[in-house]
């Protein structure tokens, strides 16, 4: 439902990374987006892509990585993706495990052309 | 062809503003709870129940928001505390620059708590740190229990979810105890309170709880002020 505003996010800091680099222009834009971030990467792509198109100039590509929601466990050190909201260790049984990654919504890279 | 790793989250800039919100909280003692929940679930009368309890000289403030219309500031500015409605004009959750503004000239300093109602909307508001000490999700007993299920994100990061509306318990399939493991599935040590805000039963225990949550703001801005 936010994604507009999340994609206009995402093109303002891709353009203040080209605007640090005059005369640049941007590409491809890479975020990683996590399971748990409350964002969906379909509808940001799209919403991404209304929004680069807006300007004339050829849109940047838009490159997602989608991280799981994965936890750990403490005793064992397994890092598991957690099927059905299961947080026990598949391994070892261990129950209180702790999130690592899914929570993410992230700028990872620009790519820039330079002059 | 240059690669910038950048790593930076998309939402920084509304972070630096919540961060910078969440320093005056603390300096100040005052603690900040940001309610969250699907619309009709019970935000705004929650807060009346609770404002209606209150010393009629506690220091608190309201902030509330809405896509459209003033009507919750309206019911809540009937307890003589001061109350903002944000109105959104559209945007389906507050980010830290409404709030931001929203506050103006309110002093801080002056407070012990600052309410914010967030958007009725159990998806959006997740992603927005507004500041706040704790997001309060509350979900209601005419919804389904498998909610926390459906709304990982917001349940996740609750720092206190309560179940409202049960004294409608008896007249709707809602499974009580299925709807705490739900939220315990999300989020493990999650502390739940029961409340009806139509007939009090559990305000205690909020009210307990609110108190004990501004106590400790109160004593971490002693370890400020001693450094």
């Amino acid at each position: 439902m936010h994604e507009m505003g999340i994609a206009t996010s995402v093109l303002d800091a891709a353009r203040n990374e080209a605007a640090k680099r005059l005369g640049s222009r941007v590409l491809k834009v890479g975020l990683r987006i996590g399971e748990w971030s409350g964002v969906d990467p379909e509808s940001l792509r799209f919403c991404f892509e209304v929004l680069a198109n807006g300007d004339g100039a050829p849109p940047p590509e838009l490159e997602i990585e989608f991280l799981k929601r994965q936890n750990r466990c403490p005793i064992c050190g397994n890092v598991f993706a957690l099927e059905s909201f299961q947080i026990e260790c598949p391994r070892c049984g261990g129950a209180v495990t702790e999130p690592v990654s899914g929570d993410e919504l992230e700028l990872a890279f620009v790519e820039l052309e330079e002059p | 062809m240059t690669r910038v790793d950048v790593k930076q989250k998309v939402l920084s800039e509304n972070d630096r503003l919540a961060g910078t919100l969440r320093e005056k909280l603390a300096e100040n003692g005052v603690y900040c709870p940001n309610f969250i929940s699907s619309p009709g679930a019970g935000k705004t009368l929650l807060l009346e129940r609770t404002l209606e309890r209150m010393p009629r000289d506690a220091r608190l403030a309201v902030l509330t928001g809405d896509i459209q219309t003033d009507n919750d500031a309206k019911r809540l500015a009937r307890y003589g505390f001061p109350v903002r409605q944000i109105s959104t004009g559209g945007s389906c959750h507050l980010d830290a620059r409404m709030v931001e503004r929203a506050l103006g000239e309110w002093t801080i300093a002056s407070l012990d708590y600052l309410f914010i109602e967030n958007v009725g909307n159990l998806v959006c508001p997740a992603s927005y740190d507004l500041g706040e000490n704790d997001k309060i999700v509350i979900l209601s007993v005419t919804e389904g229990e498998d909610k926390p299920l459906k709304y990982p994100a917001t349940f996740a990061r609750a720092g206190l979810v309560i179940i409202n509306k049960i004294d409608l318990l008896p007249y709707v399939s809602f499974d009580l105890e299925q709807a705490k493991e739900n939220v315990r599935k999300v989020h493990p040590s999650a502390e739940i309170l029961e409340v009806s805000s139509s007939t009090g039963d559990g305000l205690t225990d909020w009210l307990a709880w609110l108190d004990t949550k501004h106590k400790s703001c109160q004593a971490r801005r002693m370890d400020f002020a001693t450094g």
